[in-house]
């Protein structure tokens, strides 16, 4: 599409289900009861001029230059804050209007710097357009009176400016921030000729100001006070593409605004049904990695880890891939091969590099990174329910009385619908927050949950089995749609085991640390508040009771009957992007495409007809596996698409060992990684930017990722994958992804009626999209569950063998933060660094105190795994006992501390908790040391040091 | 593959199915391991050194080895 910006109907819409009927202009209008004139004009064609308006915040009525008349009503109304009224007759353009709106805007420009020509924001600003659309032609007043135009610009963010003296104070970024972000990091300091935009205190800029960068703001500001820093740079826009961001598991969808190839900037898309127009920090502005110095363009290949790389052609490296998969699988079977998807890939790649690997390697032993976050969610719902999804739309929480938050922390992991959820608690929803530290949903302004459970890492079972037992023990269980919905007779096992006194809030205090009273009161909350709905996060599955807590929250959900409806249901909010969507595709070595075990030979059967191969029966190795059987000499070969398992996954020793011990790691991606120190064969992948494809967020919606410039590498990634599966004889012959995408439907029912034609014509779908959901389903198990009966199952509390003692007498729990993404590959190449150069160690004041640490304090983390060191953050955000630190720096390498424990259905790792020690230390440990060496060395690249030399 | 990893992963899954009972959970841990495990997998554990798996899982484990030898495929 050509560069048209987005439309504004000035307010938002109104949900109301009665119409009325009103005269604009002469022109009849029905809209919902509810609806401003303003919006009610704009949907018929009009467009009543406007500054202090905007439809994605509430009608403020503060600039008095959208004034109306209306035929019996005295005055002249703001059209902004004026409901729609049945039978009204309305004028938007007369000469007392037109006198009083040229009067307004005389006033505002003469206070704004008349730089038109030579503003960024040129032919792109609301403020110039209404001049012109009142017909200013002079100020009378002059422009040499008191004025703001001398104030100083605020350069402090690195992705936007701020220049007060182009400000007008008609407060749309301090309302976006409170009504669209909730943060509430903007007001208007001051009175009258004084007020101003202020980041906080007087003290703050932008920078050190509690704004979380979203981009609300810029959006919303109608000049060009607040700008992105590109549009100075390289200009406006001239088209624009709407693609899906490559970040987080709510999947929001952006107008990539392009000049020629270059990207100026992305804007979210209004019409987006994930994110409902609004941003994050990272999706929003943190896409600059796609052109850093460090991305890797060309193919390189080394016959031993200890060489430099050599560039090769396309041709050579995909040549000498195909005969080292070849030569090893003559040697040693095919199932010493295997390969990883990648959850940060679309659909369509991650549904090809396991089809190369079930039809062309052989074998079974695909896998995902999924497996190291939410494969216990795969594994439990579809135990309990019979699909392995969360159940609701993000819509959904907007019908929500009570919402459970455990083991997720949206605000810093998807801080869009993290947005969208304080929505519903400003609007009076009630929250129960279980997580060990006291997260920002637990307190921030405008929000304190109802209550907040503290627990020990490690016992989240623990602390939902007293859940259940108080909803049992004290009558509270949904009875009646038990008997309807589940097997009773389970529930009654179930049941009977939950209201044993062992499962009782007061019996397992000690354990949980959890004050009883307080699992009590949440329990009644829960059960008898209305809608209740659970969302949970990796808190919940990276344990070694991953999947029985994904059970335990199935249960709590079925004992309160809140599944099957809007409001209510159980939401895993997915890591990255595509995780749904890459466990969708069959990436797990266990199953094909749409959940269907290997072991089926129906269902084999149609692949089989499909690809002309004969697949293997038996499942393959899951990636933790994969290393042990490579250490143990019968894994000897890898291809790893968008993953780094040397920084990602846990006991990094272990996962070095492995890879080391492989004849061939073939490495796909964008950047030499941490995996790639390992590796023989790097093949340069493309951006988000670059190609075609679908990702499927964590509301199971399938929305399409659009190319808007061609690959750096010369290659989408499906065109790479399907160039080695060529070289190793495969008859692939794709021209687009949209065919690979025909293929997964053709295999795969929940996907039976998608296309890309539909999602062009759609937008987005949400899965299943068959014969019986046509047109998707935004609610998941609305008449019965996909299995039949929902199944209860017993989930008694088994505590982990990882044990804090005199060694290691504290618990570390790792997590993530809002600007820095996974292994911060991407964000670590982004001004996102400014607010998170380095992982920091959150420590307790007392727990700091004993071992003589202070903020800012180097220290020594040791865990019987490894050990690492870095700096201390003392808070109380951590109970005593409890320390937290994140994973996006490979220099930090949090992995090192963690252990080998995982979860017993799915072996995903025991990030959350590990028993370490902390010691003060004036400097990087000798595994630091030796291995910023080895990184130094595994990144020579053949010419580059002749070059040098 | 390294036993003493396998044995651990074993007992920790029939742990897992205790609370079902004692008959139904051997079977909902040899089915699981059955669906889950990778042929070499199966194999080493089979041919190990079985001392130290729980009684639960040892019985489960008697059920896997009964279907790996009745499925070619499963042989490594």
């Amino acid at each position: 599409m050509g560069y048209e910006p987005q439309a504004d109907f000035g307010t938002p819409a109104s949900n109301s289900e009665k119409l009325v009927t009103l005269t604009i202009d002469g022109r009849t209008v029905t809209v919902p009861e509810g609806t401003s004139l303003m919006r009610a004009a704009a949907e018929c064609g009009g467009n009543i001029p406007k500054l202090c308006a905007t439809d994605s915040v509430k009608s403020f009525g503060s600039c008095r230059l959208c004034l109306v008349e209306v035929d019996g009503m005295r005055g002249t109304p703001a059209s902004c804050t004026t409901p729609a009224a049945e039978g009204m007759k309305v004028h938007t353009q007369t000469p007392r209007l037109e006198k009083l709106r040229k009067g307004v805007m005389e006033l505002y420009i003469s206070d704004h710097p008349l730089d038109c020509l030579t503003c960024s924001d040129n032919n792109d600003c609301e403020l110039q357009d209404n001049a012109a659309a009142v017909g200013l032609r002079e100020v009378r007043y002059g422009y040499n009176g008191d004025n703001h135009l001398g104030l100083a610009t605020d350069f402090s963010n690195p992705y936007f400016d701020f220049d007060p003296s182009k400000c007008i104070v008609c407060s749309r970024c301090v309302r976006a921030c409170d009504e669209v972000q909730g943060t509430l990091a903007l007001t208007i300091d001051g009175r009258g000729f004084g007020s101003k935009v202020s980041a906080g205190l007087a003290s703050d800029d932008f920078l050190s100001s509690e704004c979380v960068s979203c981009g609300a703001c810029v959006q919303a500001c109608p000049t060009a006070t607040l700008q992105e820093k590109p549009m100075k740079e390289i200009g406006k826009p001239e088209r624009a593409v709407v693609t899906t961001c490559a970040y987080c598991g709510v999947g929001c969808t952006f107008r990539a605004e392009m000049r020629g190839e270059q990207l100026v900037r992305m804007v979210p898309w209004k019409d987006g049904k994930a994110n409902r127009g609004h941003s994050c920090v990272k999706g929003r502005f943190a896409w600059g990695y796609a052109n850093h110095k460090d991305r890797i363009t060309k193919p390189m290949i080394r016959k031993s880890i200890d060489d430099p790389w050599q560039e090769v052609s396309w041709e050579e490296v995909i040549a000498y891939t195909a005969s080292e998969l070849k030569r090893i699988k003559a040697s040693h079977g095919a199932r010493a091969l295997g390969g990883i998807t990648s959850s940060r890939c679309t659909n369509e790649e991650a549904f090809l590099v396991q089809k190369l690997v079930r039809a062309g390697f052989g074998s079974n032993n695909t896998d995902t990174c999924a497996r190291v976050c939410h494969s216990p969610t795969g594994f439990g719902l579809s135990t309990a329910f019979g699909t392995s999804a969360g159940t609701q739309d993000f819509d959904s929480v907007m019908d929500s009385d009570v919402i459970l938050i455990i083991g997720a922390n949206p605000t810093d992991g998807h801080p869009v619908f993290a947005s969208r959820m304080k929505r519903r608690l400003r609007q009076g929803a009630k929250l129960i927050v279980i997580d060990p530290r006291r997260i920002d949903m637990v307190r921030s302004p405008h929000i304190n949950a109802d209550f907040h459970l503290p627990l020990q890492p490690g016992t989240n079972v623990a602390v939902l089995t007293a859940l259940a037992h108080v909803i049992v023990t004290e009558g509270l269980a949904a009875e009646a749609f038990i008997k309807e919905r589940c097997d009773w007779d389970e529930y009654q096992e179930w049941a009977e085991f939950v209201s044993q006194e062992k499962n009782s809030p007061e019996f397992l205090e000690p354990v949980t640390r959890v004050k009883a009273e307080d699992i009590r009161g949440a329990a009644r909350l829960f059960a008898t508040g209305g809608n209740g709905a659970i969302y949970y996060g990796l808190g919940v599955t990276e344990h070694s009771q991953g999947s029985s807590t994904v059970l335990a929250i199935a249960n709590l959900a079925m004992v309160t009957g809140n599944i099957g409806r809007r409001g209510v249901g159980v939401n895993p909010l997915r890591g990255q992007n595509n995780v749904q969507g890459s466990c969708d595709m069959g990436s797990f070595p266990h199953e094909l495409s749409g959940y269907r075990h290997i072991s089926d030979a129906n269902v084999r059967k149609q692949f089989e007809d499909d690809w002309g191969v004969t697949l293997d029966p038996e499942p393959g190795l899951r990636i933790p596996n994969m290393l042990d059987a490579a250490v143990d000499g019968t894994f000897r070969a890898i291809y790893i698409q968008g993953e780094d398992i040397l920084q990602s996954d846990p006991n990094t020793h272990h996962v070095a060992a492995g890879l080391k011990a492989m004849e061939c790691v073939i490495v796909h991606d964008l950047f030499l990684n941490e995996t790639a120190n390992y590796a023989h064969i790097f093949l340069p992948g493309s951006t988000f930017l670059e190609k075609d494809g679908t990702f499927t967020n964590a509301e199971r919606r399938i929305q399409p990722v659009r190319k808007v410039m061609e690959p750096a590498n010369g290659y989408a990634d499906w065109e790479i994958t399907q160039l080695v599966a060529q070289a190793i004889g495969l008859d692939w012959n794709y021209t687009h992804p949209s065919e690979i995408l025909d293929e997964i439907a053709r295999l795969t029912p929940t996907f039976a009626g998608v296309s890309w034609e539909r999602l062009e014509r759609d937008g987005s779908l949400q899965w299943p999209v068959n014969e019986k959901f046509p047109d998707g389903a935004p609610i998941m198990h609305v008449d019965g569950f996909v299995r039949g009966k929902g199944r209860f199952v017993v989930t008694d509390y088994v505590p982990t063998d990882e044990k804090t003692g005199p060694r290691f007498p504290l618990l570390l729990t790792t997590g993530r933060i809002l600007s820095q993404y996974n292994v911060g590959a991407q964000t670590r190449r982004t001004g996102n660094v400014a607010w998170h150069p380095e992982d920091l160690l959150e420590m307790h004041p007392v727990d700091a105190e004993d071992r003589g640490l202070k903020d800012g304090d180097w220290a020594r983390l040791a865990s019987r795994a490894g050990e690492t060191t870095l700096r201390v953050q003392v808070t109380d955000r951590v109970a005593p006992g409890v320390v937290y630190t994140t994973f996006h720096h490979p220099a930090t390498q949090a992995n090192v501390i963690t252990t080998e424990f995982s979860d017993w259905a799915t072996n995903c790792p025991e990030y959350k908790v590990t028993a370490v020690q902390i010691t003060p230390s004036n400097g990087p440990t000798d595994w630091q040391e030796e291995y910023e060496e080895l990184s130094r060395r595994s990144r020579r690249i053949a010419h580059e040091i002749q070059a040098a030399e | 593959m390294e036993i003493d990893r396998l044995t651990y992963m074993a007992n920790q899954i029939a742990r897992a199915f205790e609370p079902q009972g004692y008959e139904k959970a051997v079977q909902e841990a040899a089915t699981h391991i059955i669906k889950f495990w990778d042929p070499r997998m199966k194999k080493s554990m089979l041919e190990g050194d079985r001392s130290g798996l729980t009684p639960l899982a040892a019985e489960a484990m008697g059920k896997v080895e009964a279907y790996v030898a009745e499925h070619a495929a499963s042989a490594w």
